[in-house]
């Protein structure tokens, strides 16, 4: 076995590891490390596909900013955890059933590739090109319609964002001297009249 | 010599030998980071000292020189505190969190030329990846002491990381721009050309100059990344609760190492994308990995300097230096550079 | 060749012309949004107006009728694109004129962000229109789906705007998820994420079948879920309800547009070869549709719900005329049928717009008009809007001769020539079925007696409108042919 081939399974295996305790770890917190280390993992393998710009930026964005955001709200919230998993059991044979039959799908596809009907052969990077700088010339050039649009949606997530949750300007705590000049008594005071209390 | 000591080796350990010579190589960076890291501290102490005309530390050692030393083994011999209900296993490893990166961003740095562990393309993307991971460390410490001051103190902490993260990057977009590359070695390259570097007057020539507002925007970025004061809103001793406050004995050291190891990363950078890392600001004298170490010296000296001179930031005006100054103007510069470098007056062809 | 040496070569904007005026002017009235001080918004409104107006100009000038492809083949630019486009325009104006003063009443603090995200929802709609790549259809489709998903929850005080929001949030990224699945799945077959290219590659026959036809399901299932049909259709009564009307509005009229244009891109444009698959698994979504809409409608008591399941219904319907484009690798009638459904959709949309609008029209501040009952005796209080809704419900039911009994028979004629009695027998069936709660609506107008008696205080521009949107929808059924022939011209020429 190469010595990539090695590390493909070891990171392959951390990953399926990492995901499997996403889904299964009770404590959020937890679910939310675990899908870290998974993007860890993902963002070593693309890099030994020499997909080096798609790794660290997967690491950068997800890992750095993302998920961080992520674990905020997940810290912040008040979980009961038992109550979450009630359900969990009885769940159980469904999502089983979903998930064999998903896998039965994706494996029938798979067999069909593998049996030959399909013959792609993955694209070997050209030794010394920078993908880096690649990838910039054709999200400039060929592809500038859909990272324009991608933008455009990025800023109304952003006007979004702000419309709901914008509640008109903070009311300041400023007085208006002359509203106070204008003050009367009998704004302030209401004088009351009541009986005297009797004692016994 | 080198040559000498790698035939040695390679008689030794034979078919492992590239591994032990990586880790070797390693060892090299790290040890003497560690020491820095220690005599920063120390240095930081005496500096501040002066500063406010006292002497410092003075007691251990002569001119108090094994006062970090004293430090260390006063905290290894500390109990670690592991407060009731805090999440035992988070809460160990965050501060491993906060320290990793600081070392690991150092596999890319480059000393001169040829000396550096790993040259790859991206280098610059990847140390920024790498740092950014440091801020989960603060907010795992955070969350998991279960103490509210030290949850809060976390999520201040992080959110001020990852604001002035994206201010940093936005000045880094710029000087990736006009060096045409995301290796720090290139980016180093790029610096000793230009018009005053063929007159013998290079430090006119570093990106710090022609990018002036850029590099003001980061040397202040990299203070509050680092959580350093006037931004220390995650120690503020006097009036606010971080969130390594539920740490003791070698758990908080590993903490504070963090920070001091980050402080020495960032001046790297700094020194490496705005100052011409190994370059010689001048024609006459030879180009040489002193002069980074100088620069990196200079701009530590920085982050003690103002620490000593200015007063802490209130939260919000933190966030909205950040926000509201800095990354509209990074936007803007970033504009200005690029119109720049497309029209005539280009200087970084 | 590397990629260094490859020169770039700027592209043809002349065809996306409407598209950037669009944008820049939204990025403006947003700008301008914020520092404008007038609590009414009238800046903003005023030049929303205007700018869709231009937009009607740029698309009416920058039209031929050649088909133009521009930014890498990622954007089409053709007859069909151009009159959607058209009709979009108007529909978002409209829609715009009628939310007005609803929104100012219940969000004055985002009504310059509703208007902005109208504009950013239309251009989503545009750029799924002119798709020409799968990417660009999803980047559309999410950028209608966002500005839509934030428009529903901007009345955030309100408990059931918040929750269908939230469901509407959850569904809609559940249905990307699942196109998008299907969009990789056909990019794995046929190695190209192009609409023309994918054709191409198929017509080649050179892609894995099984790949192509698990990558098909999960394409229509997405599909299917933004154009609410049964069995994905959960959200439509919530959304509808939930929504502010003038949001509701916008959700139940424009977008069916953009919906029936990705429908034709990707399933005709580049999936015509699976034909023989699609069309059946379509045929079991439209059949549905039309059961489960009309007959749940029948139970509700909301008239927003009613509509939200008559929408789903409608929605079954067009499907029809979708199906029987291709008999058996027969293409004969296929511009009749996709013409029908065209026709369909644009009635639909024009009688919808008028519906949700006569809600509007008779909501007022705290008062949502929007149960069956407040419909009740509307001929006493004001004849004319009563007949006015009258007409829109007889189109919506298809009462011979408004123009919804058109569109309902273009469709019919496509299925009967296609072949599917049975089809076109169901088909009537569940219509009559659905007559029922339209014609409801019309005895409680004028057979009930009003439990409100308050007048009818909207302002006149906004009566003037609703009056031409219902006699819009009366002289179209007294004259079909013009529509019938633009929408059959626009789709010769660009298929």
């Amino acid at each position: 076995m190469e010595f990539k081939t090695a590390v493909f399974y070891f990171l392959s295996a951390i990953l399926v590891f990492a995901s499997l305790r996403v889904i299964t770890a009770r404590n959020p917190v937890h679910a939310a490390l675990n899908l870290i280390l998974a993007f860890f993992s993902a963002a070593g393998v693309w890099a030994l596909l020499q997909a080096e710009f798609l790794a660290i930026s997967l690491i950068l964005v997800y890992v750095g900013a993302v998920m961080v955001l992520f674990l905020f709200v997940v810290m912040m919230l008040d979980i009961n955890l038992d109550r979450i998993r009630e359900g969990f059991w009885s769940y159980l044979p469904l999502g089983a059933i979903v998930g064999l039959v998903m896998v039965a799908e994706l494996g029938a596809v798979m067999a069909a590739n593998y049996l030959g009907v399909l013959e792609t052969d993955a694209p070997q990077a050209v030794a010394g090109a920078s993908n880096t700088k690649d990838l910039g010339r054709l999200i400039y050039t060929d592809f500038v319609y859909p990272f324009e649009l991608a933008s455009v949606i990025l800023l109304v997530a952003i006007v979004a964002a702000i419309a709901i949750t914008y509640r008109g300007p903070k009311k300041t705590k400023y007085t208006d001297p002359a509203e106070q000049v204008r003050v009367r008594a009998k704004d302030r005071i209401r004088v009351l009249q009541m009986p005297a209390e009797k004692q016994d | 010599m080198v040559d000498a000591l790698q035939q040695f080796l390679q008689g030794i350990f034979g078919t492992v030998f590239p591994l032990v010579w990586v880790m070797l190589k390693i060892v090299l960076i790290i040890a003497p980071l560690l020491l820095g890291v220690a005599y920063l501290t120390f240095w930081e102490r005496k500096v501040i000292g002066w500063m406010q005309v006292r002497i410092g530390p003075n007691r251990v050692g002569p001119w108090g020189l094994i006062q970090p030393i004293a430090d260390g083994v006063k905290l290894l011999l500390k109990e670690i505190v592991i407060p009731s209900g805090a999440n035992k296993g988070i809460f160990l490893i965050a501060p491993m969190f906060a320290f990793a990166p600081a070392l690991a961003a150092w596999a890319v740095i480059p000393f001169n030329d040829t000396l550096l562990l790993a040259s790859i393309d991206a280098s610059l993307l990847y140390v920024m990846a790498i740092t950014s991971i440091g801020v989960y460390g603060i907010i795992l410490a955070g969350w998991s002491s279960n103490s509210k001051y030290a949850f809060l103190g976390g999520m201040r902490s992080a959110a001020q990381m990852i604001s002035y993260e994206i201010a940093m990057g936005f000045a880094l977009v710029v000087v990736l721009m006009v060096s045409n590359s995301l290796n720090l070695g290139d980016i180093v390259k790029s610096q000793g050309q230009g018009m005053f570097a063929d007159n013998g007057l290079g430090f006119l020539s570093w990106n710090w100059l022609p990018l002036l507002p850029m590099f003001v925007v980061y040397l202040i970025s990299i203070v509050a990344e680092t959580n350093r004061a006037p931004f220390d809103m995650a120690e503020g001793e006097s009036e606010i609760v971080g969130f390594h406050v539920e740490y003791s004995g070698m758990a908080f050291a590993v903490f504070f190492l963090a920070e001091y190891a980050n402080m020495i990363l960032v001046s790297a950078l700094t020194a490496i994308l705005f100052l011409g890392g190994w370059l010689s600001p001048v024609g006459f004298l030879p180009d040489s990995l002193f002069w980074l170490f100088g620069k990196i010296t200079a701009v530590l000296f920085f982050f003690l300097w103002i620490r000593a001179t200015f007063p802490r930031y209130r939260y919000d005006q933190i966030m909205r230096l950040g926000w509201k100054v800095f990354i509209p103007l990074c936007l803007v510069w970033l504009v200005v550079v690029g119109c720049w470098m497309m029209s005539p007056w280009n200087i970084w062809k | 060749m590397t990629l260094a040496e490859m020169s770039f070569v700027l592209p043809d904007l002349r065809p996306a012309a409407a598209e950037i005026f669009l944008l820049v002017m939204a990025c403006a009235i947003l700008l301008i949004d914020v520092f404008s001080k007038n609590p009414k918004r009238t800046m903003t409104f005023v030049l929303t107006q205007v700018t869709l107006l231009c937009c009607v100009f740029i698309t009416f000038a920058t039209s031929s009728a050649e088909i133009t492809y521009t930014f890498s083949n990622m954007f089409v630019d053709d007859l069909m694109a151009d009159f959607l486009k058209l009709l979009l325009y108007l529909t978002v104006l409209v829609v715009m004129f009628y939310s007005r003063a609803y929104m100012l009443e219940r969000a004055p603090h985002a009504t310059g962000e509703f208007f902005a995200l109208t504009l950013f929802a239309t251009l989503g709609m545009m750029v799924m229109i002119s798709a020409n790549h799968f990417v660009t259809v999803y980047l559309g489709l999410e950028l209608l789906s966002l500005s839509l998903y934030a428009m529903v929850a901007l009345n955030r005080d309100s408990v059931q705007a918040t929750e269908a929001a939230m469901k509407y949030f959850v569904l809609g990224a559940l249905a990307s998820g699942l196109l998008l699945y299907g969009m990789s799945m056909i990019y794995g077959a046929t190695g190209t994420l192009e609409i023309t290219g994918v054709a191409e590659r198929l017509a080649m026959g050179v892609a894995n079948k099984t790949v192509l036809t698990l990558g098909l399901v999960f394409l229509v299932a997405g599909i299917a879920f933004k154009l609410g049909v049964v069995p994905f259709h959960m959200w439509i009564p919530d959304v509808y309800h939930g929504a502010p009307t003038a949001v509701t509005l916008l959700i139940g009229s424009a977008p069916k547009l953009a919906a029936f244009a990705i429908v034709m891109r990707m399933l005709v444009n580049g999936l015509i070869v699976l034909a023989v698959d699609w069309q059946q698994m379509l045929i079991i979504l439209s059949v549905l549709s039309m059961a489960i809409g009309n007959l749940a409608a029948i139970a509700q008591t909301n008239l927003k719900r009613m509509l939200a399941y008559s929408a789903i219904s409608h929605m079954g319907f067009m499907l029809l005329g979708i199906v029987t484009g291709v008999v058996g690798g027969d293409a004969r009638y296929a511009l009749n049928a996709y013409s029908s459904a065209m026709f369909y959709v644009v009635t639909y949309v024009i009688t919808s717009a008028g519906t949700f609008g006569m809600i509007l029209l008779l909501a007022r501040s705290g008062f949502e008009s929007d149960q069956l009952d407040d419909f009740k005796g509307l001929n006493k209080r004001s004849p004319w809007f009563a007949a006015i809704m009258m007409m829109l419900m007889f189109s919506m039911a298809g009462v011979p001769f408004f123009v919804g009994f058109f569109a309902k028979l273009s469709v019919l004629q496509a299925v009967v020539a296609a072949g599917y009695m049975w089809l076109a027998i169901a088909a009537v069936i569940f219509s009559l079925i659905g007559a029922y709660y339209y014609l409801r609506v019309v005895k409680l107008m004028y057979f009930d007696e009003p439990t409100d008696t308050s007048p009818i205080d909207a302002p006149f521009d906004i009566k003037l409108l609703m009056s031409a949107n219902g006699l819009a929808v009366a002289v179209l059924g007294i004259f079909p042919q013009a529509l019938m022939s633009l929408c059959a011209y626009s789709l010769l020429r660009s298929l």
